[in-house]
């Protein structure tokens, strides 16, 4: 029996304000894959990490997770959007990581990192601070443990978003833009935990402009364009020889 | 006529002068602790996704904005027992009245302090907070709420010193607090100053005390490892790498 994709979007549409986002977008992720979504600026890209981690629904289109469709509730003919309080058992699932990092300014690292644990999934406080201390020290942050988020560099406080996210257990881990936001020394440590995570076989998509990242850590790498996917291949293709002269100009332009 | 500091020492240790005083100090405390929580339903109440609920805040606001406290702790005393026999009740105290007067007027000014300083927190951290499966009431008591605290902390303290002063308006309905203690006095031995010096200087300790602890909340909000006061940013060498490089 054929296991399904981890995370498959079908014809996914939003709009704001009659204006379109996101005009029917189709992909999958294979279990264990990561994929790397590029694109210009207001191409939907973010957008699309929002709908996934349900953070704002969709206007249309469905969403399975591991096969199961998320976001709704009812059976196959009457489909409704789910309440919030499905919601966010759902999103315990999926980890998300911002571009501004997010972090609570006011518990240190360490509470950040159990903060899921403790208030969503009822860990008791001890297990949660073992786990979390265990996944800090999993993305190098053990010495600064006690260390609040205005005392850490950015690149230290987005490691320990990631950390806050992984330490949820989730199937899928989404970033978005998770360097965008870095002085670009501080580009690399982020960089090196997340290809650790991939090389550990974690599902992962994520919205980036780090060219030599998408290409020597993705699996398949897709372009956003106008809400729409212009063009998805494995990255040795989509680099080298793209199809479309959408993706050459971008390609161009980032080089 | 001289100041007689033997009037004035006598009374400032009088018995009915620290039972004034407490009486002050518990009723601002119990007036600013109901006006918070006034105060906190109405800056949620104003941004509910219910246009009646909006309305309502608004003009709670609105109307406890606008009437002078004076009025409205002689309307609490004089004028709702003439309305319903249940305040004329013996637990209808002046103390009661002045607490329910204080509070909902109080609770007016802080829901604005509230409700700006909820607005402050920055949006990616109830969409941190939503990501890791929070629900809204988790959102809100966890993530946002101990933020929006730091920052209504300064102006809650301004009007918590206000609020001592306030309970003296409590004199015009009888409740023996620190100026009514006084003005008793007063009133039998004329000796004006000395009676309203003792009254000054217990009016300079409560403020005093309460800025002392204001200052301790303060330093407990720093979110730093190595607790300091903080201090504008534009006068502070900076010590830490820039949070959120632009």
């Amino acid at each position: 029996m054929k296991t399904p994709p981890l995370l498959e979007v079908q014809n996914l549409h939003k709009s704001y304000n009659n204006v379109e986002v996101l005009g029917g977008v189709d992909f999958t992720v294979q279990r264990g894959q990561v994929k790397a979504l590029l694109g210009p600026s207001g191409s939907g890209k973010s957008t699309i990490l929002r709908m996934i981690s349900l953070l704002e629904p969709c206007d249309s289109g469905t969403i399975l997770l591991d096969g199961e469709q998320i976001g709704v509730i009812g059976g196959r003919v009457d489909v409704r959007p789910a309440p919030e309080r499905i919601l966010a058992r759902q999103r315990t699932a999926i980890g998300m990581v911002f571009q501004k990092f997010n972090l609570f300014p006011h518990l240190d690292a360490t509470r950040n990192v159990m903060s899921g644990l403790t208030t969503v999934l009822k860990v008791p406080k001890k297990e949660a601070r073992e786990q979390a201390l265990e996944m800090l020290d999993r993305v190098g942050l053990a010495a600064r443990a006690h260390a609040y988020p205005s005392e850490l560099s950015g690149g230290q406080q987005q490691r320990v978003a990631i950390a806050r996210a992984l330490v949820m257990k989730p199937k899928l881990m989404l970033f978005d833009e998770p360097t965008s936001a870095l002085d670009p020394e501080l580009v690399r440590e982020v960089l090196d935990v997340m290809e650790k995570l991939a090389s550990d076989g974690m599902t992962m998509v994520v919205v980036t402009h780090e060219m030599r990242f998408a290409r020597s850590v993705a699996s398949e790498v897709a372009l956003f364009d106008s809400g729409q996917i212009v063009e998805q291949a494995p990255p040795d293709r989509f680099f080298d020889a793209p199809e479309h002269e959408r993706t050459r100009r971008f390609l161009a332009h980032m080089h | 006529m001289e100041f007689d500091s033997t009037i004035f020492f006598d009374q400032l240790l009088s018995e009915a002068y620290v039972r004034g005083a407490l009486l002050s100090l518990g009723l601002a405390v119990a007036s600013q602790a109901g006006a918070v929580v006034i105060g906190f339903g109405l800056a949620l109440g104003k941004s509910s996704k219910f246009a009646a609920v909006r309305s309502v805040c608004t003009g709670y606001i609105w109307f406890f904005r606008a009437i002078p406290a004076l009025l409205l702790l002689l309307l609490m005393w004089n004028g709702l027992p003439q309305l319903s026999p249940v305040f004329q009740r013996e637990w209808y105290s002046p103390f009661l009245a002045a607490f329910i007067g204080l509070a909902l007027a109080e609770g007016a000014f802080m829901a604005e302090i509230i409700r700006s300083a909820l607005m402050r927190v920055d949006d990616g951290q109830q969409l941190a907070a939503r990501a890791l499966g929070m629900t809204r009431t988790q959102v809100l008591f966890k993530v946002v709420l101990p933020q929006a605290t730091r920052v209504a902390l300064p102006p809650t303290g301004n009007e918590f010193i206000g609020m001592v002063k306030y309970t003296s308006l409590a004199s015009v309905i009888s409740l023996q607090e620190l100026l009514t203690t006084a003005q008793m006095g007063v009133a039998v031995t004329f000796r004006y100053a000395e009676y309203y010096a003792a009254a000054t200087v217990y009016y300079l300790v409560i403020v005093s005390v309460l800025m002392l602890l204001q200052n301790r909340i303060e330093r407990r909000f720093t979110w730093t490892s190595t607790p300091t006061k903080r201090r504008f940013p534009a006068l502070s060498r900076p010590q830490t790498p820039e949070k959120v490089p632009a």
